[in-house]
């Protein structure tokens, strides 16, 4: 036999026969099928100005605060009898009609930090405002209930905090192809095919090959299963269309992920912020609408919610440079088809009660909403993955 | 002392040892070879920007300088001098590469990485900066006394805001739970008192210490049950009287530079060497001078951070980064970028560093920077045709890292190595057996490539 041949033959052999059992564990992943329910997360990064994203049209210290920045009533689209659309919010109106939109006011913490990592590591730690914890909400919800990389999956190429546990994280991804091809790299594949022996008890070097392991078989698993189907639907074309694009084509291709998170950028209006808020909150709704539509046309609508947030709210005054400053409590957007409270679900922000630095203050705590979402959608033990009981809302 | 010994302790308290230097090494007793490290980081040498271009707006008065400039002229002053943080960031970079002050560069990015604050305005920073490095291996009192007073502490920890009429609590108790302590190690009636002695704690334009004594608070304050009339540096003092403080430090060292994992009895010993005196110096020297430092457990099991990879491999392989900016990527991707810790409670290391991506993208990274994004895989008269596949494929999917890398330096030192020499000296870490038939079933087709394919195994993530 020719050296080469025998080679051949020892690689063919290994795998079929020879395969360790840790990396057959990983290799077929049990699919723990406890509800099919997903859950979208979107941040708009940077701090999106909630009072000028839903306006309090009626409210004269709205506009006595921001002479030049504040949205006359003639120009939103009004929805309530105090509170209306910015004018470039029509699909999310088209979503509010159908009762698939509920919007929640003042929603904050204790204490607010007005720093953007700070809070937003508090928003996807849900820690308080003087703690610091190294997992997020999300990994730890896949620690003690998903046990593999893609139940979460961020739309980004690097894990954000939100998507970590303590031993077990999340995997990102904004192009499956791209994904499989890495792990693929024919040296990294020659390397895991030789493993016979599980070294995965020895510290450090064994989670190294745990997680090469993990990140291999998910990698594959996203890859293979998203191939069946690719989205028609018309996208906008920037980044943020894409994401939803790929989060539609992972869902309606029924993969076994229960969490994708998504963010977009922009939003820290310091200066001019009429327009460059107008363009980002065209660029939000109109692929929040083709992402719903594509949704609903493969019946998956009915089975994702999608929860929308920022890390602050910004200021109720506006600065010298026609913008804002950070600020604290903000409204959040829910969307899906089975809302318990459809609409507003409480009233909008007190501007006569604002804390000292002049900012809303808030009356429904962001981890109520979390609570909430994980009791109620994705049905697991919130007080287990928040480390706290927080009382349950009624949205759905 | 023998290689692997040398190799463990220059990984520890360096980013490697400089082969030329390892027969030399070999040649010295440990106590030497100890003693030269600390010789050598006697001195520090501060990390300076040129910023002279910017002495103007950050020296004079608004009124001045509107007087010489227009409202567009001085904006866009402001905007280029936070640009400079990132030329700081890769200065620091290359600070990290140099020959110099190995065990005082070493300690200035952990101490980084204890004291974490991040700021915008880069005079503030690069002093910050140099203060961790001038005391990197002294006094540690002397130590947290300095960095209290430093303005980016004090703008990120808002103790500008700490005022008598109004207290700010946020430096205080920062410094209890991550600084000094650790949480549950004090009460909340310690934290508000101790904030009152740091009430007025500021600083002038030129980053010097002003105590504002209108905002101080002169009154007598209870702490840790004791009363006085005390101010910052006695509230410090009496925090580093709490053996707690010196064991919070010593747990952390231990986990940086022996063991993740703790071993509760060498943390003892430490913590009763450190809390002596707290000169940090003793405490290194104590550690690496001690038989258990050596011990197998603890040799090749530490998880590389980001930096130590980008280091390391640059110190096997000089490389020169043509587009700079491509280093804020490689450490964005990698989660761990200089000057921006990602919150006052530091980078958590360890195991942390590691998921599907980053350890993905670590695998990759010698590669991206030696070799164009290409690992070579070329087995023993094998896979030819999929390797081609890959070589043109590679082109399309990677991320091309702008580089010159100095191989002829590599040649140089490296020339005489066989393989297994050359496993021995790149591979800290014990070899995974199956990996070991597998690296020794490549085909060496020269040093350069083996270097590669070396630096490209999971057992390269450790040190």
């Amino acid at each position: 036999m020719e050296r080469r041949d025998f080679l051949k033959q020892g690689t063919l052999a290994s795998s079929l026969f020879f395969v360790p059992d840790f990396v057959k564990a990983f290799e077929n992943v049990s699919i723990d099928t406890f509800k099919h329910k997903k859950l979208v997360i979107i941040q708009l990064s940077g701090g999106n100005d909630g009072l000028n994203t839903i306006i309090p049209y009626t409210n004269d210290i709205y506009y006595k605060n921001r002479p030049k920045l504040s949205i006359s009533k003639n120009n939103i689209i009004k929805v309530t009898d105090d509170l209306g659309f910015h004018k470039n919010l029509g699909p999310l109106k088209n979503l509010y009609d159908q009762g698939y939109l509920s919007i929640i006011n003042n929603v904050g913490y204790p204490n607010p930090n007005r720093s953007h990592f700070r809070s937003t590591d508090i928003w996807q730690t849900a820690s308080n405002a003087d703690e610091y914890l190294t997992s997020g909400w999300i990994g730890r919800f896949i620690e003690k209930y998903g046990k593999n990389p893609y139940t979460a999956i961020e739309l980004d190429d690097s894990l954000s905090l939100i998507m970590k546990g303590e031993n077990t994280n999340g995997i990102a991804t904004r192009n499956p192809n791209i994904l499989f091809a890495n792990t693929n790299t024919p040296y990294f594949k020659k390397v895991l095919e030789q493993q016979t022996d599980a070294h995965l008890s020895e510290h450090n070097l064994g989670y190294l090959y745990k997680t090469m392991i993990e990140a291999k078989s998910s990698a594959k698993y996203i890859y293979e299963t998203s191939k069946t189907y690719k989205s028609s639907f018309d996208y906008p074309n920037n980044p943020f269309g894409n994401q939803l694009k790929t989060t539609a084509e992972f869902i309606n291709s029924d993969l076994d992920s229960k969490v994708y998170y998504a963010s977009m950028g922009g939003f820290d209006t310091h200066a001019n912020q009429l327009n460059k808020q107008s363009k980002l909150l065209q660029t939000y709704a109109d692929a929040i609408a083709v992402f719903v539509n594509d949704l609903k046309k493969n019946d998956s609508f009915k089975d994702t919610l999608i929860l929308t947030f920022s890390e602050f709210g910004r200021r109720v005054q506006q600065n010298a440079a026609g913008g804002t400053d950070h600020g604290a409590a903000n409204n959040i957007f829910l969307i899906g088809e089975n809302l318990k409270k459809k609409g507003f679900y409480n009233d909008a922000p007190n501007l006569l009660k604002l804390d000292n630095n002049g900012d809303l203050v808030h009356t429904i705590d962001f981890r109520t909403v979390y609570a909430t979402i994980l009791d109620k959608w994705l049905q697991v033990d919130d007080t287990a993955i928040l480390n706290k009981s927080f009382r349950k809302l009624h949205f759905i | 002392m023998n290689q692997k010994q040398i190799q463990h302790l220059y990984w520890r308290a360096s980013f490697g040892v400089d082969v030329k230097d390892l027969s030399y090494l070999k040649s010295k007793s440990k106590s030497k070879v100890i003693s030269q490290l600390f010789k050598d980081s006697e001195n520090y040498e501060p990390l300076l920007l040129d910023l002279s271009e910017f002495s103007e707006i950050k020296f004079k008065s608004f009124k001045q300088l509107k007087e010489r400039y227009t409202e567009e002229e001085i904006q866009k002053l402001r905007r280029k001098q936070q640009q400079k943080v990132r030329n700081l960031n890769h200065a620091w970079l290359e600070r990290l590469k140099e020959p110099n002050f190995l065990l005082r560069e070493k300690m200035t990015l952990f101490w980084a990485n204890v004291f974490a604050c991040r700021d915008n305005d880069i005079y503030f920073i690069q002093q910050y900066n140099n203060t961790l490095r001038k005391y990197a291996l002294g006094d540690f009192k002397a130590f947290v006394k300095a960095v209290a007073r430093e303005p980016s502490m004090t703008k990120y920890l808002n103790n500008k805001q700490n005022v008598k009429r109004k207290p700010n609590e946020n430096f205080a108790r920062e410094l209890m739970e991550l600084f000094t302590l650790g949480a549950g190690n004090y009460t909340e009636q310690d934290i508000k008192e101790s904030a009152r002695a740091f009430t007025g704690w500021s600083y002038k334009r030129n980053g010097v210490f002003n105590l504002r004594k209108a905002q101080h608070d002169f009154d007598s304050k209870t702490f840790f049950g004791k009363t006085g009339d005390f101010d910052g540096d006695d509230i410090i003092d009496i925090i580093l009287e709490q053996k707690q403080c010196a064991k919070f430090i010593c747990t952390k060292v231990y986990k940086y530079f022996v063991n993740s994992k703790i071993d509760e009895k060498r943390v003892e010993e430490i913590t009763n060497i450190f809390y002596k005196d707290y000169n940090i110096s003793s405490l290194m020297k104590h550690i690496f001078s001690s038989k258990w430092f050596y011990d197998d457990k603890n040799i090749g099991v530490k998880i590389k951070s980001p930096i130590e990879l980008l280091i390391g491999i640059q110190k096997v392989v000089p490389v020169i980064f043509n587009k700079k900016g491509q280093l804020n990527y490689l450490q964005k991707m990698m989660g761990q970028t200089l000057l921006y810790p990602e919150n006052v409670a530091g980078w958590k290391g360890g195991k942390s560093w590691i998921d599907s991506n980053t350890l993905m993208f670590r695998m990759k990274l010698s590669a991206l920077i030696l070799n164009n994004a290409v690992i070579n895989l070329e087995e023993k008269g094998e896979f030819e045709d999929s390797f081609e596949k890959y070589y043109k494929n590679a082109k399309k999917r990677n991320r091309f890292i702008k580089t010159t890398k100095n191989w002829d330096e590599f040649e140089n030192k490296y020339k005489n190595f066989d393989a297994k020499e050359l496993i021995d000296v790149l591979i800290i870490s014990k070899l995974n057996k199956d990996t070991e038939s597998f690296i020794k079933n490549l085909q060496v087709k020269s040093n350069r490539n083996f270097c590669v394919q070396l630096m490209s195994i999971p057992e390269y993530q450790l040190c």
